[in-house]
């Protein structure tokens, strides 16, 4: 019986999604007040539905009800409370639960934090919110019911389990940072359409959308870095990033984000880009729709596909060209009002950010060309090619190398009329330190690796050094750091180490994959690993082995390693465990690989340099743009119609 | 500008229909691979795939491991029974006394079963997951492949369809 | 029901069959020569197994990327060249066994793309900033400082 009310709450979540969509455009066109008045309620009852839903689901795998097919096929009862909770996202119809649920809560956020929008304005952002949670809740109700009962006669008395992959803790909270962040493109979205609806968009509107673009990004930085984090040490590969379609899925939207909260700030400082800012944001939304439905209709095939099915697939097809289509006409129709007469010059800052926006989308394009390729010459029956990692890293890091250098030369510019000559001297040392410090940092530390690695290195670490300038000079002349300036700073700091840090691990990465016994050891370079022993381990829904393996620097040992290998009963798989040991300037890694007999196990060990400094980068990144998004000015209460009339200095 | 835009969305959206969860065979139209193997339970005797040349013929990959050739094995002791065209069981890196046992308490649909031990005639077939069925027809050529469970309809739609309608023994 | 639910039994399988091997392979394949063995690396890091479609036969413990890894170990001792060793398995699996398209008529306009729409991008942004820089005189916005 009580599933049912799951499913039931979710019917009605739909009907006042309709309501919001409808109340809310209807209202603000009609500039009725009564109509509008109706939207934030609708939020607030969507919201607790949706969570009603969500709750019923959850109780019904905390209490091991069966009778529910989604809780059959992803929980057991010798799954911990944690996982089972965590299951919810596990798979299809629940990930989509999911992120109606944060949508849910976005909008109520939204709705929250509005009241000091025009209410027309308001009511159109939610009211395109609407239109997504509606298209969203009817997926799911439609396709992907996760309240489906099993027929009584069928109900088993077990549960098949969560996928031990996903029994993690990193990749339990994973799936809603993630989703945190495609939903809060949502916002974007919706407000780029709102605006382009009023027919009005100004740098005020730029100032209101800013951060919650900003939040989203964070979001998402965050939980594309812990997925890679979590590749990591759980695969067993010592892998961090794939290009795999899923992952690519994420990493577009990302790219245009950023380029969308750039381009943002040129639309709040200079009335400029408005044209670019609404297409980043139709655009960015459209990817985390894509991303979407890449991974639920089967058609690529990739490590994290839930089950295939075409019906979905044409669903999210259709969904997809509603919004992207009636977004796109509404800017063609909208186009007209863009034009502004603000001039700038090609060394100008708008000049830097214009070439950002085109580099970054230039970036997500050939990542979207080379998830796509399959499919399209598929589907113009040309003959099927697949394109893997190797295509990647040939045609990526030359836009990144690009990308990096304007960034750090751009940092500097100022706005409308560049006057390079002021900040000559800054870029000159800037580049230099950079060189001298990369070369030192290429030749003596680490020996001569792909030259791609030491460009990587000296674009990284002139992003940081030219990061530093603009603060320690209004530091040196007692001015204050706004949050924004900090926030920007931290942010490309972050991007300079993530960069500095790829770079390293893609070329003096030491592996070796061996089989040994007890007592032999590997060689890595400077780094013997030694393998000691080999004991059982049981944990509560798996049983295996455990070996221990110590590792010697120069005859000292640094550290002992743990890899596991584990056999989880219900689904009868096995997992590795990798066994890694941190150090400030790398990691060390071991993975068992088979028994061979005779106590000979494969081993995989790698030396990975600088890893950690990957995801510590989107950290930073992710910090930074938060601290830039909580700035003054976006909480201060202003009336709205205020412009942007304060002229101090102030970062981009 | 815009409209370019919508098309190549619509576009690339229009074409998503195929299912690609499943591989399509790169010996499609092509001729089927030639293997000599030693027959399942008859240590003296191998099979020549030569031996079916002049006739269409089916050959179906398997495995005691694999889950779904169990669930595929009813429907095909069924085609079996219809006598349409031979029905070759290829068994794949597997153990001959499983097979032997599996197909006692199953039942043989099988006019005779090959052993590829290794996996060779599996990989020159371009097979990746048990079970797949083939289909060649008399002039040697490989001319649908199913990968997966095989059910009633699919026998149908995409097998029986290939064969010529003159009458068969 | 039935379909949808054989379909999406098969689909759990596949998947199950997918992730469930996503036990790691060490591949300790040792070959006489030098550099045999680092070919070997490489072609094995290149060639996609078939049936944990995400894995190069280097990474995946399938059975079937064992055998393929024993073919390519025989064919290198054999003398074939990477070349003739990557037709051999195209021959079988079709152009998806390669991690990195070969660069023929089907595929080049993948590797030709990134590069001409950077080309565009450059065009595009050259000709925005002319227009704009000439705006820069008629415009008497006020200058922001950094």
């Amino acid at each position: 019986m009580f599933p049912e009310f799951g499913q039931f709450a979710l019917v009605l979540a739909l009907l006042l999604a309709a309501a919001q969509a409808v109340f809310g455009l209807v209202g603000a066109q009609r500039l009725d007040e009564r109509w509008m008045a109706v939207v934030r309620p609708a939020v607030a009852g969507q919201f607790v539905l949706v969570s009603a839903a969500i709750g019923v689901l959850v109780h019904a795998f905390v209490s091991f009800d069966y009778s529910v097919l989604y809780v059959a096929s992803n929980s057991n009862s010798a799954l911990p409370t944690f996982y089972r909770v965590a299951a919810l996202w596990g798979a299809h119809e629940g990930s989509l639960l999911l992120w109606a649920w944060i949508l849910a809560a976005w909008t109520l956020a939204v709705a929250a934090f509005s009241r000091n929008l025009p209410a027309s304005f308001a009511s159109r952002v939610m009211g395109v919110l609407g239109i997504v949670s509606f298209g969203f809740l009817l997926f799911t109700l439609y396709t992907s019911n996760p309240f489906e009962r099993i027929p009584l006669e069928n109900i088993p008395a077990d549960g098949r389990d969560l996928n031990p992959v996903l029994q993690d803790p990193a990749l339990a909270i994973h799936p809603p940072l993630l989703y945190m962040g495609y939903v809060g493109l949502s916002v974007a979205y919706a407000f780029a359409c709102a605006a382009m609806l009023e027919g009005k968009l100004d740098q005020t509107w730029a100032r209101w959308t800013r951060p919650w673009t900003t939040l989203a990004w964070c979001f998402l930085s965050v939980g594309i870095a812990l997925g890679s984090w979590w590749a990591y040490y759980e695969l067993g590969w010592g892998g961090y990033w794939f290009w795999d379609p899923v992952e690519n899925a994420s990493f577009m939207p990302w790219l245009v984000g950023t380029a969308l909260i750039h381009s943002l700030a040129v639309t709040e400082k200079r009335g400029l880009f408005k044209s670019w800012t609404l297409l980043l944001a139709i655009l960015a939304f459209s990817l985390s729709l894509l991303g979407t439905f890449l991974v639920r209709s089967g058609v690529l095939v990739s490590v994290h596909s839930f089950a295939a099915d075409p019906s979905r697939g044409m669903f999210i097809l259709a969904f997809l060209v509603i919004m992207i289509g009636g977004a796109l006409s509404l800017y063609a129709w909208r186009a007209p009002l863009l034009k502004s007469q603000a001039g700038f010059t090609g060394t100008s800052r708008e000049a830097f950010l214009l070439y950002n926006n085109i580099a970054l989308v230039l970036a997500a394009l050939v990542v979207l060309i080379g998830t796509l390729a399959p499919l399209i010459n598929d589907a113009l029956g040309m003959k099927s090619i697949s394109v893997g990692p190797g295509w990647f890293s040939r045609s990526f890091p030359y836009i990144a190398m690009a990308l990096l250098a304007l960034v750090a030369i751009g940092i500097h510019a100022y706005w409308k009329r560049g006057r390079v000559g002021e900040s000559r001297n800054r870029h000159i040392i800037g580049f230099s330190l950079a060189l001298l410090a990369g070369m030192a940092v290429v030749f003596v530390a680490y020996g001569a690796g792909m030259w791609q690695s030491a460009v990587g290195i000296v674009l990284g670490l002139w992003v940081i050094v030219s990061s530093l300038f603009d603060p320690i000079d209004r530091w040196r002349r007692k001015l204050t750091l706004s949050r924004a300036v900090v926030g920007m700073t931290i942010a490309h700091i972050g991007l300079g180490v993530g960069v500095i840090a790829i770079a390293t691990v893609e070329s003096y990465t030491l592996e070796r994959d061996v089989a040994v016994g007890q007592g032999e050891s590997v060689v890595l370079g400077r780094y013997a690993y030694r393998f000691d022993k080999l004991e059982p381990v049981e944990g509560p829904n798996y049983d295996g082995v455990r070996a221990e393996i110590t590792v010697m620097r120069d005859g000292r040992q640094v550290a002992v390693l743990h890899p596991e290998k584990r056999s989880y009963w219900v689904q009868r798989s096995t997992m590795t465990e990798a066994g890694i040991h941190s150090r400030w300037n790398g990691d060390l890694f071991a993975a068992l690989g088979e028994d061979l007999g005779a106590g000979r196990w494969s081993l995989r060990a790698q030396v990975r340099p600088l890893i950690n400094y990957v995801w510590l980068a989107a950290g930073l990144m992710a910090l930074g743009g938060a601290l830039a998004a909580s700035d003054r000015r976006y909480r201060a209460r202003q009336p709205a119609g205020e412009g942007v009339t304060d002229n101090t200095v102030r970062a981009a | 500008m815009v409209f370019i835009a919508l098309a190549a969305v619509l576009f690339v959206g229009v074409r998503r229909s195929p299912d690609k969860s499943v591989m399509v065979s790169a010996l499609l139209g092509k001729p089927a691979p030639t293997f000599h193997l030693p027959v399942l339970g008859e240590p003296t005797r191998t099979f020549d795939s030569r031996e079916l040349a002049g006739k269409p013929w089916v050959m179906n990959v398997w495995g005691t491991w694999c889950v779904e050739c169990r669930d595929e094995h009813e429907v095909l002791l069924a085609i079996a029974q219809q006598n349409r065209v031979p029905l070759v069981g290829l068994n794949w890196n597997d153990q001959d006394e499983d097979a032997l046992v599996w197909l006692e308490r199953l039942g043989n649909p099988y006019s005779v079963v090959a052993v590829d031990r290794e996996g060779r005639t599996a990989i020159d077939f371009g097979v990746y997951g048990a079970p797949e069925t083939f289909l060649i027809d008399a002039s040697g050529i490989v001319q649908y492949r199913h990968v997966g469970v095989l059910t009633p309809e699919i026998w149908e739609r995409e097998f029986l369809s290939r064969l010529p309608r003159t009458g068969l023994p | 029901m039935n379909v949808s639910r054989s379909l999406m039994r098969t689909g759990i399988a596949l998947l199950l069959s997918g992730l469930a091997a996503v036990a790691l392979a060490v591949d300790t394949t040792t070959l006489p020569d030098e550099k045999l063995q680092q070919r070997y690396e490489k072609l094995t890091h290149e060639l996609r197994c078939m049936k944990c479609q995400n894995n190069s036969i280097a990474d995946s413990p399938a059975g079937l990327a064992a055998d393929l890894r024993r073919d390519v170990k025989e064919q290198l001792i054999a003398g074939k060249s990477d070349e003739e060793i990557r037709d051999w398995m195209v021959q079988r699996y079709g152009n998806v066994i390669l991690f990195t398209p070969a660069m023929d008529a089907s595929s080049a306009w993948v590797w030709l793309l990134p590069g001409l729409a950077a080309l565009g991008g450059l065009v595009i942004g050259i000709r925005i900033v002319r227009q704009r820089s000439k705006l820069v005189e008629q415009d008497d916005s006020e200058e922001i400082s950094r």
